[in-house]
């Protein structure tokens, strides 16, 4: 149960980015998360494992505060969710199974992680992650070496391999084409149904919103605007949501 | 409205071309620009004998043989006049006016077909066996020359001789003790830089982080934390430094001979290594109790000290192994003077690596204590805690900065030196520690990023020709003040370029993996050194280049290098020799400049 209150972050140059949002999420939900762009979600997500530092608010999750977590308690918290990007954020000039390792440096033994040296387990498992998303034979490839649908599957295997209870991801099929989106996404449902893993994804498009969320957030202008079924999205919501001007497509 | 505008205008670009033309006047006069001195013939004829000394540089020479040529003279004319034999033209040959002469007359000498440009003497040999030398005769370029010279006084009926020498390149050319000398120098050179290169290279990496601040921005804790850190860093500098004396201690009583140090790095590393096996689980998926924890930091502490010993004895193996080896090798003695001297190196640096060791560990055991605390109280509390911590870590720091100026300055008056520090530390922690409200972030990341700025533009405006002075005061005339030097201004130097290289990497496998539960320097391993290998190898390269041609000019402070040689023949006017010198400069120069532009083209 991840549970957000009044959660606010006011950027240096007084932008509000976020306005006091409130919202909770039970375990094993896929939580999609909607709105303009600018709107706040990124925010929003990044507020969650604090890569971006709240303004004010609380965010308790199994009955911690996050916000008020020291640096080492937040690694720990960190390393129980998975976080998967819009650009992928992989390092590129390292390989496709050191991008997939570094999920685990939130467990591993700093001392030897720094000279490279990861339990043969873990290895293993990258390599079964890989697998899973089909692209074992890439394993000791660059990670530049490869398509954007490519990157971002390493990007899933990477948060797969901290056996994370919850995912944050962030647009994660905004730079893909339609046919690659659906297999990205397929990924995070197999996630979210099998293993019970907590999805919050911020997404652009309606008709991956109907197809895979349980339920859905919208913001606008940092402000919760809509909280409910993805069928219940009718047009006047979605004036809502996006503005008297936008045309509905999906 | 217009016009007085553009008035104004014309006003101050008349006042502007004023300014210039009084500055560079006054840049004329001290200067001591002088075009009478540049047109003055002595001068120039200086210029023009050095530009052509320069022109040959002194790299090759020959086996010389003697060409001698004699006609026979008679002084005065014999009865009946004198007809010598009928000469081959066709070859070297000189003829005088006449074949004899009263003493005293001038008679002018004419040769051809001599070697073209070059210079001998023309002798008069009576018959006693002596030379007398009549005057130097020079061949144009067509190996004619042309001579006048005075028959000397000595009158003999016999037959004399007149004869000219000239010099003869024979045999195989082979290079000057010059041009060895320069070979020597030059590849003395080219070590230097590289020395100077490699070492400023491996402090300013770990360096150049503090200086960028993308990483240091987000490096914030509150007060308390901050005031422990600080409070624990001398605490872990003795601690450590001491631990690492004992060790060095200890390895000097137990090493009486090469097996026992032997025996003792075995022992050693086998010990240390299973302690770490012990003490330092691959994966923890639940956090140990306290209890586990502090006896594993403990036996972390005996892993270190025992690797320290070890290091000890590794460094005291090396000098054996490598003094022994240098008597061996012959030629390549320098290898195992080279070994021993790195077993030297890692001896000498162990104390200090292990106090910065303690100090690190001990700053970061005194950051969890801070954030222990901050679980634990009050906010009243914690108020308290910062504004006497803060305190403390103000008198710890001003007590140490003002013993760093009371060394150099030896003021040594205790009011000075101590109390008056030691309150306005107080007073500033105090402030700080109030100032701060117990869980705000103070920005300590920042000021650690602006103070390594400051350092590293400071050495970086100080001439690398001037610390050289300083560090031949110090380890005495040669190349090693020279690499030091050098060293130390391209760790400033590459620290600068370094961290602006660290500031402009993507940010989103930053945030991918310190969003992994990664701690800050694996995200450093992970997701910032991989983006900055290319760029650090392209200015490591360049910085050589830039470490090669500074190398050269770093003999004229003592520093070593081919600029020792240079500036000797200068002075000594013996341009021939300097201009091998300026030549081999201007060689490796130039290829270091090829290959670092090739290198740095292969690798971004
Ligand atoms: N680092 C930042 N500094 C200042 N303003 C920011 C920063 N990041 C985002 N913002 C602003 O915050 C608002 C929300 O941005 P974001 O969370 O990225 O929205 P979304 O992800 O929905 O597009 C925008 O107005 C954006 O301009
Ligand atoms: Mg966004």
């Amino acid at each position: 149960m991840l549970e957000i209150k009044d959660l606010v972050k006011i950027y240096d140059g007084n932008v509000q980015a976020l306005k006091g949002v409130s919202f909770s999420v039970p375990k094993g939900q896929f939580l999609a998360v909607i709105g303009l762009s600018g709107s706040g979600k990124s925010t929003l997500l990044r507020c969650i494992n604090r890569l971006i530092e709240p303004t004010s608010g609380k965010i308790i999750w199994h009955g911690e505060d996050i916000t008020a977590a020291s640096d080492d308690e937040l690694r720990t918290i960190r390393r129980r969710i998975g976080m998967v990007f819009q650009h992928f954020n992989l390092v590129l000039r390292s390989n496709v199974i050191t991008n997939v390792l570094s999920g685990r440096l939130g467990y591993v033994n700093p001392l030897m992680s720094l000279i490279n040296r990861f339990p043969k387990k873990d290895i293993e498992d990258a390599l079964i992650r890989l697998d899973r998303v089909g692209i074992k034979d890439k394993a000791y490839h660059r990670a530049d070496e490869l398509s954007g649908g490519q990157q971002q599957r390493v990007g899933i295997a990477r948060a797969m391999i901290q056996d994370p209870e919850m995912i944050l991801a962030d647009e994660p099929v905004a730079s893909l084409d339609p046919v690659l989106a659906h297999s990205i996404m397929q990924y995070l449902e197999k996630l979210n149904k099998e293993e019970g893993v907590t999805v919050l994804c911020s997404l652009h498009f309606l008709d991956i919103v109907h197809r895979y969320a349980d339920r859905v957030i919208a913001l606008n202008d940092g402000i919760v605007v809509f909280d409910g079924l993805p069928t219940e999205i009718d047009d006047t919501k979605f004036k809502e949501i996006y503005g008297k001007e936008a045309e509905r497509v999906g | 409205m217009k016009n007085s505008k553009s008035a104004l205008r014309s006003i101050g670009l008349g006042l502007a071309i004023l300014f210039a033309l009084v500055t560079y006047a006054y840049g004329f006069k001290v200067t001591k620009v002088n075009l009478e001195e540049t047109k003055s013939e002595r001068r120039q004829t200086q210029l023009i004998r050095i530009l052509r000394a320069l022109a040959k540089p002194d790299i090759v020479e020959f086996d010389k043989e003697q060409v001698k040529l004699e006609i026979p003279f008679y002084v005065p004319c014999p009865e009946g006049g004198f007809e010598p034999e009928v000469v081959d033209k066709t070859i070297a040959h000189f003829e005088p006016e006449a074949y004899c002469a009263d003493p005293g007359t001038k008679m002018i000498f004419r040769g051809s077909n001599f070697e073209p440009n070059v210079k001998g003497p023309i002798n008069f040999l009576p018959p006693s066996g002596v030379t007398l030398g009549m005057g130097i005769f020079e061949t144009d370029e067509n190996g004619n020359f042309e001579i006048t010279v005075t028959i000397p006084r000595r009158p003999e009926t016999e037959i004399q001789y007149i004869e000219t020498v000239t010099s003869k390149n024979v045999g195989e050319p082979r290079f000057t003790r010059t041009a060895i000398e320069t070979w020597d120098k030059i590849i003395e050179t080219v070590f230097l830089a590289l020395l100077a290169t490699t070492l400023g290279t491996l402090l300013a990496v770990p360096l150049s982080f503090f200086a960028a601040r993308n990483l240091m921005k987000d490096v914030t804790s509150p007060i308390i934390v901050v005031s422990l850190n600080l409070i624990a860093i001398p605490i872990g500098i003795v601690l450590g430094g001491s631990g690492a004396t004992w060790m060095r201690d200890l390895s000097n009583l137990i090493a009486v001979n090469g097996w026992v140090i032997l025996l003792s790095i075995i022992v050693g590393s086998v010990v240390a290594y299973g302690l770490f096996k012990w003490a330092v689980p691959p994966e923890e998926l639940e956090p140990a109790s306290g209890k586990i924890r502090f006896v594993r930091s403990l036996t972390l502490v005996l892993i270190t000290l025992i690797s320290v010993f070890v290091l000890f004895m590794v460094s005291k193996l090396m000098i054996i192994i490598g003094t022994t080896a240098s008597g061996k090798l012959g030629g390549f003695g320098f290898l195992g003077s080279f070994f021993a001297d790195i077993g030297d190196i890692l001896g000498m640096i162990m104390v200090l690596v292990t106090a910065l060791l303690g100090a690190g560990v001990l700053s970061g055991i005194g950051g969890k204590t801070g954030n222990l605390l901050l679980k634990k109280f009050t906010p009243q509390i914690h108020r308290l805690l910062g504004i006497i911590f803060g305190g403390i870590a103000g008198v710890v720091w001003f007590l140490i900065i003002m013993g760093g100026i009371n060394w150099v300055y030896q003021i040594n008056q205790p009011l000075i030196v101590r109390t008056i520090p030691a309150i306005l530390g107080a007073i500033t922690g105090i402030i700080l520690g109030t100032i701060y409200k117990p869980k705000a972030p103070v920005p300590i990341g920042m000021a650690v990023y602006l103070i390594s700025r400051t350092i590293f533009n400071v050495l970086r405006s100080i001439e690398a020709l001037v610390m050289a002075i300083v560090f031949v005061v110090w380890v005495g005339i040669g190349p090693f003040a020279g690499s030091l030097a050098l060293a130390l201004h391209t760790i400033a130097a590459l620290a600068k370029l370094y961290s602006e290289q660290v500031e402009s990497i993507m940010t989103g496998p930053i945030e991918a993996v310190s969003a992994t539960g990664a701690n800050r320097l694996q995200t450093i391993v992970y997701a910032v050194i991989p983006q900055i290998i290319p760029p650090y190898i392209s200015f490591t390269m360049y910085r050589w280049d830039i470490n090669v041609r500074m190398s050269t000019i770093i003999g004229f402070a003592g520093g070593g290098g081919i600029g020792f040689l240079l500036q000797q023949n200068i002075n000594l006017l013996n341009y021939r020799a300097a201009s091998v010198q300026m030549l081999a400069i201007a060689v490796v120069v130039a290829s270091m400049d090829y290959i670092s532009s090739k290198i740095r083209e292969r690798i971004v």
